[in-house]
């Protein structure tokens, strides 16, 4: 056991933040609304909704708290419930049988709060486009902020586009 | 696919309920109904029945495994199978989704907990009705169906390119699982047969896809054991994975990797020695957290005896997968039916009978040594040639596939028509099966260790909910 524990002290693996230089995310994180951001400071709750998503989105996002990536250490933190939430990560194209669930969890959400969409799906329906099943992309069901594109994005540009919220002015 | 009337078709019902065969699938399409069936010795049989008047003999009437699916081909198809236990729809939520009957409850100081769709953690959506006595959980009462994308009706008509990319979307964390087995069914409906190197490289993305899955489930059985160092650690393995995947394929999942007619990235001489190193270092890491598992009493109280799934219930239910295997279930698609590259490697499937929390987590411990193992063997004998076999028309045609996914057996079933396009598909899931399982697993448990019970079996939202 105490042998496990110092091989993870000895040779730490968590990594350096990845470099901001995307100009779509740079643009996009620019138009959020300063006031919000000045409230929020440095630290962020985020809150995840699956609204349709064929659950890689989750696996990638679950990634950002391993050790490599550290989410935390930036002030970003998964939260249980809307009500504590800053942010909504939403994923998948919306279902219709999601569109329900996704309107309550965005009420639930205390102002300010930002919509981040993330993955393909959610940004544009992805493959799922024109399914008489779902409704579309989250523009089309709660104002989105902020979108990351891949399917599905891998922890890096998950880690970019949310840092790009924190330091946007 | 043999056409039969429905006197055969009752005949067959007779020996599923009988248990002299098991369910693999059962599902519709416009005026017609379909059911695979596992035979004693492993072969599959595939019936057709026409249905004009869209009604025919229900198969749950007498074999309640088939609940869920004859409700959800009411749902898709307007199939009425007649004498159908539970009438509700399942897939379909209609236009008032809130509506929903659950089964009534009744008794003295009973309570109820409803759960979901939206989760507190980081995982697909699907409501939990809970009915408790004090702490114990009396009943659980699932409503799925939130994830539904209509991914058959996406497939009637779609190219085969397109299909590939939409069933590799049907369950993401098993990308590689339903690329493998669309392919597979693809290949069987048109004759042709992946070159030698392509079927080794398609089990490697398999194997790694497998270790990935059952190291991030191993680490989160037991944080919800409060045990988090071993989700730490695990989760830095499961990382290095998915690493090694997007150096040697170019992507974290290996999505897309498996096409129709092979595979569409090859596998450098570099990258092969990229897998063998990985495979030292998670062997070499993952035996101290096993000993750790095996050696911490606090984890071991809230595994063992936790959500024990009963042995008769697994094998009725045809349970695939670490629930089957950890309830006495002998079934492994890779040997028990054999496919490439499978039928020329030498492994072991492990079975345990104990049925509970800590026996789903060895068979994933035992398993991820087995893929390990398997990794070694299809790297040190690497054919060489061709990665990929072009795809021509066949005319209509028919094609049936099993393959092992992680979480247990992926059925896939699809026609073809005259213009190579999908006519139709279906995608079954190992999780129909594990999810009213987890339903009879939870019953006397506390609500506590339903998380726990729940990690256990890991089933997919999003591949059952199509």
């Amino acid at each position: 056991m105490l042998k496990t524990l110092l091989q993870g002290l000895r040779s730490p693996v968590t990594e350096p933040p990845p470099a901001l230089d995307d100009p779509e995310l740079a643009a996009l994180a620019a138009k959020l609304d300063r006031a919000a951001q000045r409230r929020l400071g440095r630290s962020l709750a985020i809150r995840e909704v699956d609204a349709g998503s064929c659950n890689g989105c989750e696996l990638e996002i679950h990634a950002l708290n391993n050790a490599f990536y550290d989410l935390e250490r930036f002030g970003l933190r998964f939260v249980a419930s809307p009500r504590h939430a800053d942010v909504l990560m939403v994923t998948g194209p919306v279902t219709k049988h999601m569109k329900e669930a996704l309107q309550r969890t965005w009420r639930a959400t205390p102002d300010p709060k930002w919509v981040v969409a993330v993955g393909d799906c959610a940004v544009g329906c992805g493959v799922f486009a024109g399914s008489p099943a779902c409704i579309g992309a989250v523009a089309e069901v709660v104002p989105v902020n902020l979108v990351i594109r891949g399917c599905p994005p891998t922890p890096t540009q998950l880690l970019r586009g949310l840092l790009s919220l924190l330091t946007a002015r | 696919m043999t056409a039969v009337g429905p006197v055969q078709w009752r005949e067959i019902v007779q020996r599923l309920a009988a248990a002299e065969a098991t369910l693999l699938g059962l599902w519709g399409e416009p005026g017609r109904a379909h059911m695979a069936v596992l035979e004693s010795g492993f072969a599959i049989t595939l019936l057709s029945l026409d249905c004009p008047d869209n009604r025919y003999p229900s198969v749950s009437a007498v074999h309640a495994p088939a609940i869920r699916l004859e409700r959800t081909m009411r749902d898709f198809y307007g199939l009425d199978p007649v004498g159908l236990p539970d009438t509700r729809p399942w897939l379909a939520h209609g236009p008032n989704p809130t509506a929903y009957p659950f089964l009534p409850v009744e008794g003295e100081g009973l309570h109820q907990i409803p759960v979901g769709p939206v989760h507190a953690g980081i995982i697909e959506p699907g409501h939990f009705r809970f009915t408790a006595d004090g702490e114990t959980v009396v009943r659980l009462e699932q409503r799925l169906g939130y994830v539904h994308k209509g991914i058959e009706a996406l497939l009637h008509g779609a190219t085969l390119d397109h299909a590939a990319r939409l069933a590799g979307r049907t369950s993401g964390d098993s990308t590689v699982a339903y690329g493998f087995a669309f392919a597979r069914a693809v290949e069987a409906a048109l004759g042709i047969e992946p070159p030698p190197r392509a079927a080794r490289l398609r089990g490697v993305m398999a194997e790694l896809e497998r270790i990935a899955n059952h190291l991030g489930d191993f680490g989160a059985i037991c944080n919800d054991a409060s045990f988090s160092i071993m989700l730490a650690h695990c989760a830095i393995l499961r990382e290095r994975v998915l690493r090694c995947a997007a150096a040697c394929f170019g992507h974290r999942l290996m999505m897309d990797c498996i096409v129709p007619g092979g595979v569409a990235v090859d596998l450098s001489a570099e990258n092969v020695t990229r897998i063998r190193s990985l495979v030292t270092e998670v062997r070499s890491r993952f035996a101290p957290l096993v000993r750790l598992y095996d050696d911490t009493a606090s984890l071991q109280d809230r595994t063992v005896g936790t959500g024990i799934l009963h042995a008769d219930l697994a094998r009725r239910f045809g349970a695939g997968g670490y629930v089957g295997r950890a309830s006495g279930r002998d079934f492994d698609a890779r040997r028990s039916i054999g496919y490439p590259p499978y039928d020329q490697l030498r492994f072991e499937v492990p079975v345990l009978t104990e049925g509970d929390v800590n026996a789903r987590a060895w068979i994933r411990i035992k398993e991820i040594e087995q893929s390990l193992s398997l990794l070694e063997q299809m790297l040190e004998h690497l054919p060489s040639g061709n990665i990929r076999v072009a795809i021509e028309a066949a005319g209509p045609c028919e094609g049936i596939a099993l393959v092992e996914a992680f979480r247990g057996d992926v059925l896939v079933w699809l026609r073809i028509d005259a213009a190579c396009r999908i006519d139709r598909c279906h995608l079954r899931d190992a999780s129909w099966f594990h999810w009213p399982l987890l339903e009879a697993a939870i019953e006397g448990n506390i609500v506590a260790d339903f998380p726990l019970c729940n990690k256990s079996f890991n089933c997919s939202y999003s591949g059952h909910d199509l």
